[in-house]
């Protein structure tokens, strides 16, 4: 108990908001890109390669004044697997949930292949999640699998 | 199957599959009907074809239908920047059904969810050949007398080979034990042994094809493409790998066959052309019946 207050301190509390916690390390700033926090005029902070028990290392990242449809948070699954999503309302937690990876993905992700269709015609890349933990996403169109590492958001 | 697009082989359930197969039967027997009197076919070849865009334009001729089309995007409005959704939804109303093949993989998934009409994929770069794969099931059934438990060879660039990818997802559907021969750095993709696994049935790996020609049923042989080469050097080295030649044939199986979608280079010797063995003409031309049988079906004529 004494030592996960500590561990809060690192960032400072939020008294309204959307902490995201269980973020990889180097994982951070894509979801601040995924969840188009680089425009976002309230305060945003976040840390990375902090400690974490369960993970090694981890980032968090805490947003005030805003709460996030389940949707538009489950996009970040894609780069944030276990991320864990924590509503507070005057400084206490209403509600605690993990994110989940979506079954198909429409106009998040660009396919990886140059020469697939998303990439020539005005079509949104859609893509059906065939490993969640690994993050392989096949094309609906050229069949191509982006993997994490081949990964490029919109 | 009336008005489904075939894009991708597993468009069509096994089921489906062997269904077009027995009408290709029917249209071998009988290729000349005048079935498609009165229906217009669109054949829109973005890139090079030989074999095909001429078998689907002759199936069409010699089921008495008409032939609309291009052989080379560089004299149509594609050249002055039009879309393919434009040219799809252009073309669409001229015609009954487009066969198409473009370089740009996804192109026809694409075409088939805004064309109000039909599409069949003649070959969307390296991702689907699905016309090539019946045409391949036919010959396999028609020289073995069965597609179940049969042991196949693939040779040549198992990577790129889209012929390949397709061949061996729709053979998964029916025990096949296959022997996968290729240069270590064109090795079949994981996404397409993936099917093998799935299917919980074995393959087995080699670089030289020596060991396995005495063990199978079918060789089915593939170009070693030069352009899949950044090192011209390596292409070298690898391109006379796989040399078929007449003696290498002699201890093979009673029922072994030569199969190769074509165009061939000089990974069979042309000495294997006289033999019983080699098939790859007659397997050319299965692929008029099969198309007839297709556009016959998507078209709810039969």
């Amino acid at each position: 108990m004494e030592k996960k207050k500590i561990k809060e301190l690192k960032v400072s509390a939020i008294e309204h908001g959307t902490v995201i916690d269980h973020i990889p390390s180097n994982a951070v700033f894509q979801v601040i890109r995924i969840l188009k926090l680089e425009r976002f005029q309230n305060m945003v902070l976040f840390a990375t390669n902090l400690e974490s028990k369960k993970y090694g290392t981890k980032g968090i990242i805490k947003v005030s004044n805003k709460f996030f449809a389940a949707e538009e948070l489950n996009k970040i699954a894609l780069v944030a697997p276990h991320a864990s999503v924590i509503e507070i309302h005057d400084y206490q937690v209403q509600s605690k949930t993990i994110v989940e990876t979506p079954d198909r993905i429409k106009g998040i992700v660009k396919c990886f292949n140059p020469n697939c269709v998303t990439n020539h015609e005005e079509v949104a890349a859609v893509f059906s999640v065939i490993d969640k933990e690994n993050t392989r996403l096949k094309c609906h169109y050229c069949e191509k699998i982006t993997t994490r590492e081949t990964m490029e958001f919109r | 199957m009336k008005n489904k697009s075939l894009v991708s082989i597993n468009d069509y359930s096994k089921e489906e599959q062997l269904r077009i197969l027995e009408l290709a039967e029917e249209f071998e027997q009988q290729p000349t009907q005048n079935i498609l009197q009165n229906h217009v076919i669109a054949s829109l070849f973005f890139e090079p074809s030989t074999r095909t865009r001429l078998s689907f334009e002759s199936a069409v001729n010699r089921l008495g239908g008409k032939v609309v089309g291009f052989s080379e995007a560089s004299n149509t409005s594609v050249k002055k920047g039009e879309s393919l959704r434009d040219t799809i939804l252009t073309v669409a109303n001229y015609s009954d059904l487009i066969v198409m093949r473009n370089p740009v993989e996804g192109s026809a998934r694409f075409a088939s969810e805004i064309s109000p009409v039909p599409i069949i994929n003649a070959g969307d770069g390296a991702n689907q050949h699905p016309t090539q794969t019946l045409l391949d099931l036919y010959s396999i059934k028609k020289t073995q007398g069965t597609l179940d438990n049969l042991h196949i060879a693939m040779v040549g660039d198992l990577k790129y080979g889209r012929t390949i990818h397709s061949l061996v997802i729709a053979m998964c559907n029916f025990n096949t034990t296959f022997h996968l021969v290729s240069p270590v750095e064109l090795k079949l993709p994981s996404s397409v042994k993936m099917h093998i696994k799935e299917n919980n049935l074995s393959y087995h790996q080699y670089t030289e094809m020596d060991e396995v020609l005495p063990i199978v049923d079918i060789l089915y042989m593939t170009r070693i493409q030069r352009e899949r080469f950044s090192d011209p050097l390596e292409y070298e080295r690898i391109k006379n790998a796989y040399n078929l030649h007449k003696n290498m044939i002699e201890d093979t199986k009673e029922n072994f066959r030569v199969l190769h979608p074509l165009p061939r280079v000089n990974e069979i010797n042309i000495n294997v052309d006289k033999s019983p063995k080699a098939y790859y003409f007659e397997q050319a031309l299965n692929g008029v019946f099969v198309r007839q049988a297709l556009m016959v079906s998507i078209l709810g004529l039969r």
